[in-house]
């Protein structure tokens, strides 16, 4: 029993001794952890230590050179098409950069994974997107473009069309990453306020600490393309293990001073 | 031992290239099946393959049509009587002009266009996205691009055939002193509806090279605005050279042995 979840037995996503390089440069070197059915895991870990990489492995997004990552026991890297796509069904996708398809309406984007998978039309699919999009706190905008409205809005609606189809497991890819303090601590909450409502299982990569206690009822720490650390969040913080002080005592030099501007607009 | 690496580094590229063109086109073809569902997406794509193409496709043509008819009247005045300008005209524009031509702006724009939007959505993470839904891109993007381009061009090519022979028509009464009768007579001697068939065919498949290379350079875009740019410009010299190659072995094929 952790931060008042039951984990119930054997672990729903685990993933195992994952390698990956870009021509000479090794980013994964060994990947190893599990994810336990309802749990928030955050993978922490500085910009460029490949925890992006890792996370497009979880969805078959990206293979690996060697290495498994099983969903319920399965190796998703063994499916064929088919059945690789009914399990990324059960899975919804926060991207960096919001990833809408800027062809379409919000409301398009929100409603395709139902208009595609259910056959969902018409009225009832206009009463799904509006209640998705009123879930992040953005009723009414499904007329409007992707390019219409903020960063921290595109967020949230990237995040109402990843939970369209009512997942088992959300991934969020630096979901605070570009944001202002004020919004950062806004889809921190929505995070955690989703995760309340719909009990789904969510891993979270960012580089953000603050972030990751927050949100995280575990948080897995990758330096130099290894987890080097899994614990709760009280064991991240109250831990002696040397590469989690390091990563903290960097982190907490990085608050003192102004955030720099990464952001990325397209 | 350069000059040998740097051969057979563009030698792997080629092969490279055809080999992601193919496992695109398959995957493509796979998703046939599952047509009815993107109908929709196949009549927009059609719309922006065809119809946005016109106006380009209208001024290229009627002037393909009046140049023609000079450079004929011009090259062949000491050899023919006029009465054969039609069929000279004729024949050059429906099996050749007509066809090529079309492909060759059409791809410059559209293949262009369908690199830049399908690079775009790769180096934004939408395609990500979109496998991420588990709906798959060569579904729901290539598939209706290739098949309006399967269909789309060798309906241009009817309407760019159409106007060509207008032009060299309106060229031959005004200037060359060639009589409306004339012209048309010359055209119906040694017409045969395998030419026209032969010149569709071929934009039939000029039209596949156009989709199918904007759809691959598009979905291997890589590395931002840089990388959409780059893959543009793949897609249009990819589309123009395999135009023209293709051109040659359809044409020998079609009219060597299926129309001979």
């Amino acid at each position: 029993m952790i931060n008042g979840i039951n984990w119930k037995d054997g672990s729903f996503i685990h993933v195992d001794d994952l390698h990956k390089s870009f021509g000479s440069n090794h980013v994964l070197r060994g990947v190893t952890f599990d994810v336990f059915e309802g749990e928030t895991l955050v993978i922490l870990g500085a910009s460029g230590c490949g925890k992006s990489v890792l996370l497009k492995h979880i969805i078959a997004l990206m293979y690996p050179d060697s290495g498994r990552v099983d969903y319920r026991g399965e190796n998703i890297f063994e499916m064929l098409a088919p059945e690789l796509n009914e399990v990324r069904k059960n899975f919804g996708m926060v991207f960096q950069g919001a990833a809408l398809f800027d062809s379409m309406t919000v409301g398009e984007n929100v409603g395709l994974p139902a208009f595609e998978h259910w056959g969902t039309r018409g009225e009832e699919l206009s009463k799904l997107v509006e209640e998705k999009l009123t879930l992040v706190g953005l009723g009414g905008i499904a007329h409007l473009r992707p390019s219409e409205i903020s960063g921290g809005m595109k967020k949230r609606v990237a995040l109402a069309r990843a939970i369209a189809l009512d997942p088992d497991v959300i991934l969020y890819d630096e979901p605070t990453t570009g944001l202002d303090p004020i919004m950062a601590e806004q889809i921190n909450e929505l995070i955690r306020d989703t995760q309340k409502e719909l009990g789904a299982t969510s891993i979270v990569v960012t580089h953000d600490l603050h972030s990751a206690t927050f949100i995280g009822d575990r948080v897995a720490l990758v330096v130099d393309g290894r987890v080097e650390f899994v614990g709760t969040t009280d064991e991240l913080m109250s831990t002696e293990h040397e590469a989690v002080r390091n990563f903290i005592a960097r982190g907490q030099a990085n608050r003192d001073r102004p955030e720099p501007d990464f952001t990325v607009s397209f | 031992m350069d000059f040998f690496a740097k051969l057979g580094k563009s030698a792997l590229d080629v092969f490279r290239v055809v080999g992601r063109a193919g496992i695109v086109l398959w995957r493509a073809i796979l998703s046939v099946r599952r047509l009815g569902r993107s109908v929709g997406l196949i009549f927009e794509q059609m719309r922006q393959f065809g119809i946005d193409s016109l106006p380009l496709v209208i001024i290229t043509s009627v002037f393909t049509g009046a140049v023609a008819a000079v450079q004929v009247s011009y090259q062949l005045k000491e050899f023919l009587p006029k009465a054969y300008l039609g069929t000279a005209i004729f024949k050059s524009v429906v099996i050749e002009l007509g066809p090529v031509l079309t492909a060759l702006v059409v791809g410059g724009r559209v293949g262009a266009s369908i690199a830049a939007e399908l690079g775009t959505m790769r180096v934004t993470e939408q395609i990500d996205a979109m496998e991420a839904m588990a709906i798959d891109p060569h579904r729901y993007l290539v598939m209706p691009r290739l098949v309006a381009g399967l269909v789309m061009l060798p309906a241009l090519t009817v309407i760019a055939d159409i106007l060509a022979i207008g032009g060299g028509f309106v060229v031959a009464g005004v200037a060359l002193d060639v009589s409306a009768k004339v012209f048309i007579d010359g055209m119906r001697t040694m017409f045969y509806a395998g030419d026209v068939l032969g010149g569709l065919i071929k934009a039939c498949a000029f039209g596949g090279i156009i989709a199918l290379m904007g759809c691959t350079a598009g979905l291997q875009a890589a590395g931002g605005a840089v990388g959409v740019g780059r893959a543009a410009t793949r897609a249009v010299v990819a589309s123009c050279v395999l135009i023209l190659i293709g051109d040659y072995i359809l044409t020998t094929l079609i009219y060597g042995i299926i129309f001979p």
